[in-house]
């Protein structure tokens, strides 16, 4: 029962046969990794796995508080205590304020390495003792007093973004991200889904919410720093970016980069969870200031408490269907808890937006989707970036569809599909279409039954002609324009004077056209006769590596 | 802090080496010793990364105190196939049983122990064994075909 003899994967070499190139090196064959000696040697270079003389640790005082005002943070106590050598507060820290996306010119700066005056999750840090041993940074810290002064919170998407609710963040004062300088939502409009639910038979609709995920590396996030005799610093980093965090590490230190030697890429599992470049200017900075290597490792609690995970995102759908199963309009309006601070939640909605309405061809869709602060851990990438949540959103709602009309889920699925060539309601052509095919191998493998018209589609049939046309009319509105901001690249950085709350709090403009018909809903598939289209000549597929390719 | 003398074999060597009171066997080893093959994961005996042989049992070597291994033989992987590759290295490179590789020195020990103990383990014993030990990247079936690999005789050290 050891599977020897069985294929690990099964190759289904009758689909898409006219565009496969089946001279592969690799997939198919055992292989072994090139970094594989190391694994099974425990001698893979972790980070944490650099032995430095008169190593000092480092370990965060944080707040117990969802949201609170620091008063005074005294640490004298905690400086002299034995074995402590140092003990880091904000003000040490050359640049306290950064927004991971700053990089890329997206976000206004929203985050300190150690609160000074306010702390915006429970977890955050506010200062860093570095000691001779962990367990004495671990004593030194509990005796640091902060005098706090606890704050209303919120923890809940939509609790955040109804006026009155607490500020979580006084540079987006309605607890938005703002868009391009204009909007507080990312949009998306195809047709029109108002005058599309007034004509479809079913209307569904479904609330659906995702928790928090923890990526949970075995390895727990963390670096080493060392001054080097060259002037520079040495950081060894469990980082999934280095170069993001060699960066983060230059702007946040006010250092040039060529100071600093970072090393990292063998990482312990990531899972996106390394990204956020916490801990490699701490460490460089303990290092700076004390002459001496120094650690900042998270342990499991923290890596679980204060890691930032997959955020939380709360879903609501609305589908117009006909009795067919024909699905004719989707409308999202999506919630993205980025938690206390930025990160990279406004650039994952981005790709969540691009995403929808999923894998189906819809002729009119509508998405709001709303980057909300809370006072929850900050959010962070996780696989499937920006994806998973809505995936799950749909999926489901698929099932709860299917169940309306009282169709077969798989089948459901099949019939609203894209097809090659079908225009997406992000107006542009859907290729390399394949979720057809996943769905009759699905259907197979798990025993259930499929109409033959159904067994007979196929993504490269029947997409195109009447289904790439755009909408004759696509339904546009202001909502969500924000007053205040002024127009740049993604978000307009260092906005030193955010917009009085109430110029944010206007309700949305009213429409003032007068709602038109849906576009024409785009023929069904006929999957009861395969279109005798010959094979498409010097067909272009997209390979995700290197790009088009033609063949 | 008191300062200790711990004398026990590291693998095929007799080491000494000093700890702190209070100190646990993995941070014994990793800086007291300087065996890094054992690593940190958890530091609540939840994870399997700092699995250790203590006299052929396997042990969490988070959870263990550094000075009771004291006339005791530890085994780590670094001391696995120090002149050829065990069979169970020579299995989890065939496998592709490994990753980010952070697991597995955690998860050969685990797996060395039920081999040593028992050859010719079923399915159910080998998940058994590794029940302990957390991965969070190869989906467990690629060590469960090493680690069988190696008790069935397909892969010989």
């Amino acid at each position: 029962m050891s599977g020897t003899d069985q294929p690990m994967i099964d190759f289904r070499k009758q689909f898409f046969a006219n565009e496969r190139d089946d001279n592969l090196n690799e997939i198919g064959k055992p292989t072994r990794r090139q970094d594989i000696t190391g694994h099974v040697t425990g001698r893979s270079p972790f980070y944490d796995d650099h032995l430095f003389e008169g190593l000092l640790h480092m370990r965060c005082a944080r707040s117990p508080h969802h949201a609170a005002r620091i008063r005074r943070i005294d640490a004298s106590a905690a400086e002299r205590m034995p074995g402590v050598v140092r003990v880091l507060v904000g003000r040490d820290v050359p640049r306290n304020l950064n927004t991971l996306l700053s990089l890329l010119d997206f976000g206004i700066d929203d985050e300190p390495l150690l609160s000074t005056d306010r702390v915006r999750y429970r977890g955050e840090p506010v200062a860093a003792v570095i000691a001779t041993s962990d367990a004495r940074a671990r004593d030194a810290v509990a005796a640091i007093r902060v005098d706090w002064e606890p704050l209303p919170h919120v923890l809940d998407v939509e609790e955040a973004v109804k006026p009155g609710a607490p500020v979580v963040l006084d540079v987006y004062p309605t607890n938005k991200f703002v868009y391009h300088g204009k909007y507080d939502h990312q949009k998306l409009r195809f047709g029109d889904v108002e005058a599309a639910f007034r004509q479809a038979d079913i209307v569904v609709e479904g609330r659906y919410q995702m928790s928090p995920i923890e990526q949970a590396p075995m390895e727990t996030c963390g670096a080493i720093a060392a001054p080097e005799q060259n002037g520079r610093f040495v950081c060894h980093t469990s980082t999934q970016a280095l170069f993001f965090s060699l960066a983060t590490a230059s702007k946040t230190l006010e250092m040039p980069s060529s100071r600093l030697h970072f090393i990292g890429g063998t990482v312990g599992g990531g899972f996106g969870g390394k990204v956020d470049s916490i801990h490699e200017p701490l460490a460089v900075l303990g290092a700076m200031l004390t002459g001496r290597p120094v650690k900042f490792m998270w342990d499991r609690e923290e890596e679980m408490q204060v890691g930032a995970p997959r955020g939380a995102e709360r879903w609501y759908l609305k589908d117009g269907v006909m009795r067919d199963g024909r699905i004719v309009a989707r409308r999202f309006t999506g919630y993205f808890d980025s938690g206390a601070y930025t990160r990279l939640s406004s650039y994952a909605i981005i790709k969540g937006v691009g995403h929808l309405p999923g894998p189906y061809t819809i002729p009119n869709v509508s998405a709001d989707v709303y980057c909300v602060y809370t006072n929850r851990t900050p959010a962070t990438a996780m696989r499937g970036f920006g994806i998973t949540g809505v995936d799950f959103a749909i999926e489901a709602h698929m099932d709860k569809v299917a169940e309306a009309v009282g169709m077969n889920p798989v089948e459901l699925r099949i019939l609203n599909a894209y097809r090659d060539g079908d225009m997406k309601a992000h107006r542009r052509l859907a290729k390399n279409c394949a979720l057809i095919e996943c769905c009759q191998v699905v259907a197979e493998k798990a025993g259930v039954k499929l109409s033959p018209a159904m067994l007979a589609a196929a993504s490269t049939r029947d997409g195109g002609g009447e289904r790439a046309r755009l909408p004759s009319h696509t339904a546009t509105d202001e909502n969500g324009r924000v007053q205040g901001y002024q127009a740049s690249s993604y978000a307009k950085k260092g906005a030193k004077q955010p917009p009085p709350p109430g110029a944010l709090a206007l309700p949305p403009a009213a429409r003032t056209e007068a709602p038109r018909p849906a576009a024409a809903q785009p023929p069904p598939p006929s999957t009861h006769t395969p279109a005798a289209t010959a094979p498409r000549a010097g067909s272009m597929r997209f390979s995700s590596l290197s790009g088009f390719r033609k063949r | 802090m008191a300062m200790k003398p711990v004398t026990f074999t590291l693998n095929t060597e007799a080491k000494a080496a000093f700890t702190e009171d209070g100190q646990n066997l993995l941070d014994f080893l990793r800086r007291g010793a300087g065996d890094l093959s054992p690593k940190y994961g958890c530091g609540q005996g939840t994870c399997g990364a700092c699995t250790v042989l203590v006299d052929g049992e396997p042990h969490l070597s988070c959870l263990v105190l550094a000075e009771t291994v004291q006339g005791r033989r530890v085994e780590t992987t670094a001391g696995l196939g120090q002149a050829r590759p065990h069979a169970l290295q020579e299995a989890f490179m065939e496998r592709f049983a490994a990753q980010c590789g952070y697991c597995t020195p955690g998860m050969l020990m685990s797996a060395k122990a039920l081999l040593d103990r028992n050859p010719r383990p079923s399915r159910e014993e080998v998940i058994e064994a590794i029940a302990g030990n957390l991965c969070r990247c190869t989906g467990y079936e690629p060590i469960i075909a090493a680690i069988l690999d190696v008790a069935e005789g397909r892969i010989r050290a």
